[in-house]
């Protein structure tokens, strides 16, 4: 991790916030902190390197300077208050902004080295390689199949009706839905209960093989045993992908994530490994904000 | 301390709301109105019309003559002529419509969309005997001169039945089934623009992320998940403009030509059920079969009508439900 914030300052030079670049090593002797036992490694590699992003919804400003790197094979989890600008830079990450009418984004977003917002960058492609998975479950009004078959249809991944199948199954099969499906993938996929909806369409995410998912609060209108089934799902995926999750639940963000990002007010107040964020934080805000005092 | 609050225990007994009992009531009598006053026409009509039915039984409905002289009357022209023009306005008011309401909603400018969706309205809102007037003044001589030859040039290939229908070959008067549906078209074009597109705004905005999000282009997320997610409801908003199309008075009668007979050619004079009402009914004496064969016309038409609307209405329920 000191790694990672030291490539960070390389990269970012001295315009970056103090804060943020003198990471400490502070791993080790939680006190009373959620047990957080990452099962795969965490890789060195930076897949998304946001860098002095400014972001604005016709005059008012939602993000203020922010720098971030998002690790590859690890869950980023962004949490703080309500209108904090989390979402706003999640959405910064797949250019999903575009879609709004008045939004702008200053700053560079470097994935893999590239930069997203390049003119010669095309959106559609971008979202290709960097999927979503929203508040509400929003499977399209077609059937399972369809549902999942969306993607490789519109990027014509599959030549044949075969390997659209062999897409689908295995997509269902990633996302853990498909013991649950498979006997009804012609069935409207609306038809399907909270949970295995929010999981269709994380499986209609990963049909496309995005290397990036981007999750906005994906839990908070499923129930906890729903809720347990996506973390663990989650868990299984961070092996092959890059997961960043906005979430208003600290306890989902000690759970299932390596890193945690807190905002505030439109700026990225610290970030750092999980454990450490829970258990010793920098700076005040971070603290009052975990521990409730917040406001 | 605090004082003690004394609870006031439930007691036995309704007490009668008199406001709310007589709101009840007035709301009830208006509702009733509708009612009373569609079943009251309706009535009249087939009561008027009972002797049209009488003398020439279903055949007044399938009898291909019209003669006021002779006392036969049948008004399967009439219908033809209705049901004709209504598609063809359909045909062609359809896809511009449809376009109109989608580049509205997705790729219009923001500047652009406030005067446009007020143009759209405004059309709307012109009298249908201005429409009239038009097509008769400007349009019908148009048609002569320019279109008419064109299309009888064009699809002379289309093979004719014999003795009965000629497509497009027919002497270029102008007037004529084509011209009233290219009328009956624009007066339904406002409003097949404006119910598609409150439908489409209605789509979930949440929905269309997910197409953008999957990386789908506008064409991409408009043709695999918006317009699966609102199919009824489109279906409903062209069904609302047939409707209208075939109840339309005054300005067909300007431009079809009013010739009751069968048509044999989409450009012959030709009628509908009101432009025979509407020329026919200040000739009819009151009693005679002339009326009731006018009023007989007046229920077809409501009939027709009201299943076209109802079929909209549960077409544009679908979507809602669900």
């Amino acid at each position: 991790m000191s790694v990672m914030t030291q490539k960070a300052s390389d990269t970012t030079g001295a315009a970056a916030p103090v804060v943020r670049e003198t990471a400490r090593q502070t791993r080790g002797a939680p006190l009373g902190a959620p047990a957080v036992t990452p099962t795969a490694p965490i890789a060195a590699t930076i897949r998304i390197s946001v860098q002095d992003i400014n972001a604005f919804y016709g005059e008012k400003q939602a993000l203020f300077g922010v720098n971030l790197e998002v690790p590859d094979n690890a869950i980023t989890a962004f949490i703080g208050a309500s209108g904090c600008g989390k979402s706003t830079l999640l959405r910064c990450l797949n250019r999903m902004n575009d879609t709004i009418p008045g939004a702008r984004v200053e700053g560079r977003i470097l994935m893999d080295g590239a930069d997203i917002n390049a003119a010669d960058i095309d959106p559609v492609q971008v979202r290709t390689r960097i999927g979503m998975v929203f508040q509400k479950p929003n499977p399209f009004p077609i059937s399972i199949y369809e549902n999942i078959a969306f993607g490789a249809r519109t990027h014509k991944l599959a030549a044949t009706k075969a390997e659209l199948d062999d897409i689908v199954e295995r997509s269902l099969r990633r996302a853990a839905l498909w013991d649950e499906v498979k006997d009804r993938l012609g069935k409207p996929g609306l038809g399907l209960s909270g949970g295995q909806q929010q999981r269709l369409v994380i499986a209609r995410a990963l049909a496309v093989s995005p290397a990036v998912i981007l999750m906005d609060e994906p839990c908070s209108a499923l129930d906890p045993i729903a809720t347990a089934h996506i973390e663990a799902l989650l868990e299984d995926l961070r092996k092959h992908t890059c997961i960043v999750i906005v979430t208003h639940s600290m306890a989902q963000a000690a759970r299932v994530s390596q890193i945690t990002a807190f905002f505030h007010m439109g700026e990225l107040i610290e970030s750092g490994p999980t454990d450490q964020i829970f258990t010793m934080p920098k700076v005040d805000q971070t603290q009052n904000y975990i521990t409730g005092r917040f406001g | 301390m605090t004082t003690p609050v004394a609870h006031r225990p439930l007691t036995a007994g309704r007490r009668l709301h008199i406001g709310d009992t007589a709101f009840r009531i007035s709301l009830f009598a208006a509702g009733a109105v509708v009612i009373v006053v569609l079943l009251s026409i309706l009535t009249i009509m087939f009561v008027g019309g009972k002797q049209a039915f009488d003398t020439f039984g279903l055949g007044f409905i399938s009898g291909t003559e019209w003669n006021p002289v002779t006392q036969i009357y049948g008004a399967l022209p009439a219908i033809t002529g209705t049901l004709l023009t209504a598609v063809l306005a359909l045909l062609i008011a359809w896809p511009i419509g449809f376009g109109i309401a989608f580049f509205l909603t997705e790729t219009c400018p923001e500047r652009l969309r406030g005067p446009l969706g007020v143009a759209v309205e405004l059309l709307a809102a012109v009298p249908s005997i201005v429409y009239g007037m038009w097509g008769f003044f400007v349009l019908a001589p148009f048609m002569a001169e320019y279109v008419q030859p064109w299309l009888t040039a064009t699809f002379l290939w289309i093979p004719p039945i014999p003795d009965t229908f000629y497509w497009f070959t027919a002497p270029p008067i102008g007037v004529g089934l084509i011209t009233a549906s290219l009328v009956l078209a624009i007066m339904i074009l406002p409003f097949i623009a404006a119910t598609t597109r409150d439908v489409l705004q209605s789509t979930p905005q949440l929905l269309k992320d997910g197409a953008y999000a999957m990386g789908a282009t506008r064409w991409e997320a408009l043709t695999g998940v918006v317009i699966p997610a609102v199919r009824g409801s489109l279906f409903g908003a062209v069904f609302l403009g047939l409707g209208r199309a075939l109840g339309e008075t005054m300005a067909v009668v300007f431009v079809i030509g009013n010739a009751i007979r069968m048509p044999d050619s989409l450009m012959a004079p030709s009628a509908t059920i009101a432009s025979v009402v509407a020329n026919s009914f200040p000739e009819a004496e009151p009693g005679t079969l002339d009326l009731a064969v006018l009023l007989a016309l007046g229920f077809i038409l409501f009939v027709v009508s009201f299943g076209v609307l109802a079929i909209a209405r549960v077409l544009l329920r679908q979507e809602r439900m669900s």
